[in-house]
């Protein structure tokens, strides 16, 4: 890859740590991509907040970074572990909450926008079509390709981390390239947003950076919502877009039996202890939704559900809050499912959602059983 | 022949190969480096002062903590060598210093496991 003499000198750390931190990890995802050069960015987003996932070593060495990086472009960032106001329900240890504030921290200082959230393309405007900008979130990720029409890849925690320092990508991949070398046929009829998330596992899985998917006409923010979040987890693929007529050299079914096989790889339990929704969080029309389905009901269960502030605040205005409340649903913000301290083996055995990625980071990280099931069978099963 | 170098180093080890892909951040243990996937194919295998040798990596961004943590823990891989490089393994390693290379066809396919191998 070809650097400028400003940005060679940063890398021999003329320009301080922070930099040539930065510029290591981007001389690598670019040797990496065979990237030519870095272009500009305009918008990243991090992940690599919540103590449970990046540990003592991630902690320190973001306190480490803080003392000299700012962000040189707006940056949102992920999750952390919990939710302030409610921590003290969860048993949560002193440590664990000192080391979590220790990051927001040194994210805070490094000029972050506080958003806590994985689905910051719900809380902020999008930027024009056929914007660079860097994403680590893979489900933001894809779906900002996907359906914002932007440019990332699916970036690693630290590749968007040296993004928002230096406000520069390696321009590669799907930032080059994007064009969809398989396509997958949808055959599975009546789906859902369960489907589309079975779905999504199964396109990880087999399609490589960028994806056609043809057979489907419509698709609403909550079923392209499950489909990011849980092609993100099983793959490297950082797009998807409907097309009926691709040319892509490879074509695949997506039937009824190769969604049977991505369910019994991921559910493994009949029924879950306790409930949660979100990975992604959810936004203000599917709380405005729940609302709705729950209306002279309430879960028979502990049911939690994960949203971002910003859309918390805005539902508790509207009302929606209070509602899902009185329903028994426990709304947390600033978190999310994926790898949450919250729910542990402690706790239950088995967890019911509707996601998919929840339900493989739930399993494979938390070490709990899985019941899947679409948002109106939990609504069914599970109230009264 | 080594197609590319992502992260330089030279390493003599024992090779623990994969034939799947890898998600860092679901399957493997930052403290121990023990892989926690019941279905993957190192499940119950350690992969610390290995050469780690597997397809690519997949799946959750923050997978590069996890690398960063194993390094840090002195329970990470002495290198890694890879069909294909992404973004999480290239950067986990970067900032960690572990040697990261990117085989050709026929030298992935050579490699076995529990061969004492040298790169770099």
């Amino acid at each position: 890859m070809e650097l400028t003499e400003d940005e060679e000198e940063s890398l021999n750390g003329e320009h301080g740590e922070a930099l040539q931190i930065a510029y290591r990890i981007l001389s690598a995802t670019g040797e990496a991509t065979d990237a030519e050069k870095l272009v500009p960015i305009h918008w990243a987003h991090v992940s690599g907040v919540n103590y449970n996932t990046i540990g003592d070593a991630g902690e320190e060495f973001l306190a480490t970074l803080s003392k000299s990086a700012k962000f040189k472009v707006r940056t949102t960032v992920n999750p952390m572990g919990y939710d302030k106001d409610s921590v003290e329900k969860f048993g949560l240890d002193e440590n664990f909450i000192q080391k979590q504030e220790s990051i927001k921290k040194s994210y805070k200082k490094m000029g972050v926008t506080p958003s806590f959230s994985c689905i910051p393309y719900e809380i902020y405007d999008m930027p024009q079509e056929g914007t660079q900008v860097a994403i680590a979130e893979t489900n933001a990720a894809i779906y900002a390709n996907s359906i914002g029409k932007l440019k990332t890849n699916k970036e690693s925690a630290f590749s968007a981390l040296a993004s928002a320092i230096t406000g520069k990508s390696p321009y590669s991949d799907l930032r080059k390239d994007d064009s969809p070398t398989m396509s997958i046929a949808m055959k599975v009829s009546e789906p859902n947003e369960l489907t589309f998330g079975l779905l999504g596992y199964f396109a990880g899985k087999v399609a490589d950076k960028s994806v056609a998917i043809s057979g489907v006409k419509n698709l609403d923010k909550r079923c392209s919502k499950s489909l990011c979040a849980s092609m993100g987890t099983s793959g490297t693929c950082g797009k998807f877009v409907l097309d009926d007529n691709s040319d892509a050299s490879e074509k695949v079914d997506f039937d009824e039996k190769e969604m049977q096989k991505v369910y019994d790889e991921l559910n493994t339990a009949e029924s879950g202890d306790l409930i949660t929704l979100g990975s992604p969080q959810l936004g203000l029309e599917e709380m405005n939704d729940l609302a709705s389905m729950l209306k002279g009901r309430a879960f028979k269960k502990r049911c939690l559900i994960f949203c971002p502030r910003a859309i918390q605040e805005q539902a508790r205005h509207l009302g929606y809050a209070g509602q899902l409340e009185s329903a028994g649903c426990e709304l947390m913000s600033d978190c999310c499912t994926c790898l949450t301290p919250l729910v542990t083996k402690k706790d239950a055995d088995s967890v019911t959602t509707n996601s998919i990625k929840g339900a493989y980071y739930l399993k494979n990280s938390n070490g709990l059983d899985v019941n899947l099931k679409p948002l109106s069978e939990i609504v069914r099963d599970e109230t009264s | 022949m080594t197609l590319k170098t992502i992260v330089r180093g030279k390493v003599t080890g024992k090779v623990v190969k994969s034939n799947q892909p890898i998600n860092f951040l679901g399957s493997v243990d930052k403290k121990t480096g023990a892989i926690t996937d019941q279905k993957h194919d190192l499940f119950g295998k350690k992969i610390a002062d290995s050469i780690l040798v597997f397809p690519n990596g997949i799946g959750s961004s923050v997978g590069a903590y996890t690398i960063y943590s194993l390094k840090s823990n002195n329970s990470a891989p002495a290198a890694m060598a890879c069909q294909k490089a992404d973004l999480t393994v290239a950067s986990g390693c970067a900032l960690a210093n572990i040697p990261l290379f990117i085989l050709s066809p026929d030298e992935y396919d050579s490699m076995k496991d529990g061969d004492e191998i040298s790169l770099g």
